[in-house]
């Protein structure tokens, strides 16, 4: 794929002396859904903090369009036009949901367009209009998800990694966002989906990559993906 | 009655510039975790740059604070960012004692460039008072002390709320990894927490210098008052740091009054005890 979006070049990533990503390499196209697929500890969330810079490579190259982005400053990616919604949301608990959506638009060119960014959330989830007030510590945990990723399209964002988004929530629940998520590509924003459910990240994405034990096992269009291969690789059978 | 009356008032006057003594220090303790136990040196350090600004310029105390306040928070910057946030990934006790550090380093400088002595920011209006009744008056110098105390706050609330950077503090302070995925510069939004709780330590420095004589070692006994303020308000809850501030100084003007002026110290410690036996989680912890 030569006109990637992101495309992330054989990176190897530590805790300490501990290898958690093995020369992990995948391209996602403008536009695209694609899934990172794999289990607990596979190495997923430690390829997406390379990414967005909050924890530094130890070889490999992160690019995003033309520039060469590895090792900057997270500020520098955020206005880069890549966000993401953590594992869990992580949302500020003891903020009001319109404080959290604001923290959203932080960095210097994010904030020129916060107003409408702020209204364009609310129109996406007229939930959060009415919570505006509340602690998001008070909500539900489908309600801190919808938190997080409004927050994430605070920065306008083109590109969102969206980090275990159904972990801990009701089946309901988890389609309502994965309906939303489809609707965000619709308009336009790239989506990467870090998922260990490996039947819904088939469903939503284009493009599907396996990881198990840092390394990237599998990929492919998901149209070219059978569940039973994407499985065995998933469990390295 | 009028005596316990006037202490009443009093107690609750200075109340009002303790609960901004403690402000400082209860942000850093929830916003970095550091338990900064230079920050009543900080305080007696504002004092002391004051009275230095006083001499040079020929400036009243309260002129003093338009350099007071910036040289502070420059000072809490760089003291955060290129001493504290190096040791913060290393656990609760090397910034403690970096911060121990600081306590006797700027004791000792003010040792070495002003003496022992007692030094006082003077101002005539520490000897005026507003007559309420024959018997009871109001001294003007405490009321501004406590006015500046409480604007203190204020500001600092509405700062926390209404800014970005503000926002961006509590944000870290919530959780600063996922701040870090917004953009907030976590060990930059640290320099500035610190530059802010020093501005508050120089304001309250300069109001402290006024009503009462300091000395180079005069940084414990402002330490404690924070330390009070912060237990028994709760970490980090500003509304909480100002009641605590009108309970610590009742406490010690009143009991002080009641019990004798040598007992002045001990029942503010007394209370800070009990606090820590009945709710240690202070008045205002969520």
């Amino acid at each position: 794929m030569n006109n990637a979006l992101l495309k992330v070049e054989e990176i190897d990533a530590f805790y300490g002396d501990f290898q958690a990503v093995q020369q992990a390499s995948f391209a996602v196209g403008d536009k695209e859904i694609v899934s990172v697929i794999g289990t607990n500890g596979a190495g997923k969330t430690t390829l997406m903090k390379v990414i967005g810079g909050t924890l530094a490579a130890r070889g490999g190259k992160v690019r995003f369009e033309d520039t060469d982005i590895t090792g900057w400053p997270p500020h520098k990616i955020v206005d880069l036009g890549i966000s993401q919604v953590p594992e869990g949301g992580k949302v500020f608990g003891r903020m009001s949901v319109k404080d959290n959506l604001i923290m959203g638009s932080y960095t210097a060119k994010a904030r020129r367009g916060a107003r409408a960014a702020l209204e364009r959330v609310y129109e996406l989830f007229p939930m959060l209009k009415e919570k505006a007030d509340q602690d998001a510590g008070s909500l539900s945990g489908g309600q801190r998800q919808m938190v997080a990723i409004g927050r994430a399209l605070m920065s306008n964002p083109r590109l969102v990694f969206f980090d275990e988004i159904s972990l801990g929530l009701a089946p309901t629940v988890i389609k309502d966002i994965y309906a939303r998520i489809k609707q965000l590509n619709r308009e336009g924003i790239t989506i990467i989906l870090v998922e260990q459910d490996v039947k819904r990240s088939l469903r939503t994405c284009e493009t599907a990559y396996v990881m198990l034990k840092g390394k990237v096992v599998l990929s492919g269009k998901s149209t070219d993906l059978t569940e039973e291969s994407v499985s065995r690789a998933y469990f390295g059978m | 009655m009028d005596a316990i009356l006037q202490s009443i008032i009093q107690g609750l006057l200075l109340g009002g510039l303790y609960a901004a003594v403690g402000v400082g220090m209860s942000m850093i303790f929830g916003i970095v975790q550091i338990t900064n136990l230079a920050h009543g040196d900080f305080l007696v350090l504002a004092s002391f740059v004051s009275l230095s600004v006083m001499g040079a310029m020929g400036w009243n105390p309260f002129l003093s604070l338009i350099i007071v306040i910036p040289v502070m928070f420059v000072i809490g910057y760089i003291v955060q960012v290129t001493m504290l946030n190096k040791v913060l990934s290393r656990g609760a006790e090397p910034p403690l004692l970096v911060t121990f550090g600081f306590s006797i380093i700027i004791q000792n400088l003010l040792l070495y460039f002003f003496t022992a002595n007692a030094q006082k920011l003077s101002t005539p209006l520490l000897l005026k008072s507003i007559a309420i009744s024959a018997n009871i008056r109001i001294p003007v110098m405490y009321l501004i002390a406590c006015l500046v105390g409480v604007a203190v706050i204020i500001i600092l609330g509405f700062y926390m709320r209404n800014t970005y950077q503000g926002k961006a503090i509590r944000a870290t302070s919530d959780d600063n990894e996922a701040a870090q995925l917004m953009g907030v510069n976590i060990k930059r939004t640290y320099g500035i927490a610190m530059g802010i709780s020093m501005m508050t330590a120089g304001v309250t420095g300069v109001m402290i210098g006024v009503l009462f004589n300091f000395y180079p070692s005069s940084g414990s006994t402002y330490l404690i008052i924070a330390f009070a303020v912060v237990v028994i308000g709760g970490i980090g809850s500003i509304n909480g740091t100002l009641v605590a501030g009108f309970i610590f100084g009742l406490a010690q003007v009143v009991g002080g009054q009641i019990l004798g002026a040598t007992y002045q110290q001990l029942i503010g410690y007394i209370v800070l005890l009990i606090m820590l036996i009945v709710r240690p989680q202070g008045l205002f912890s969520k």
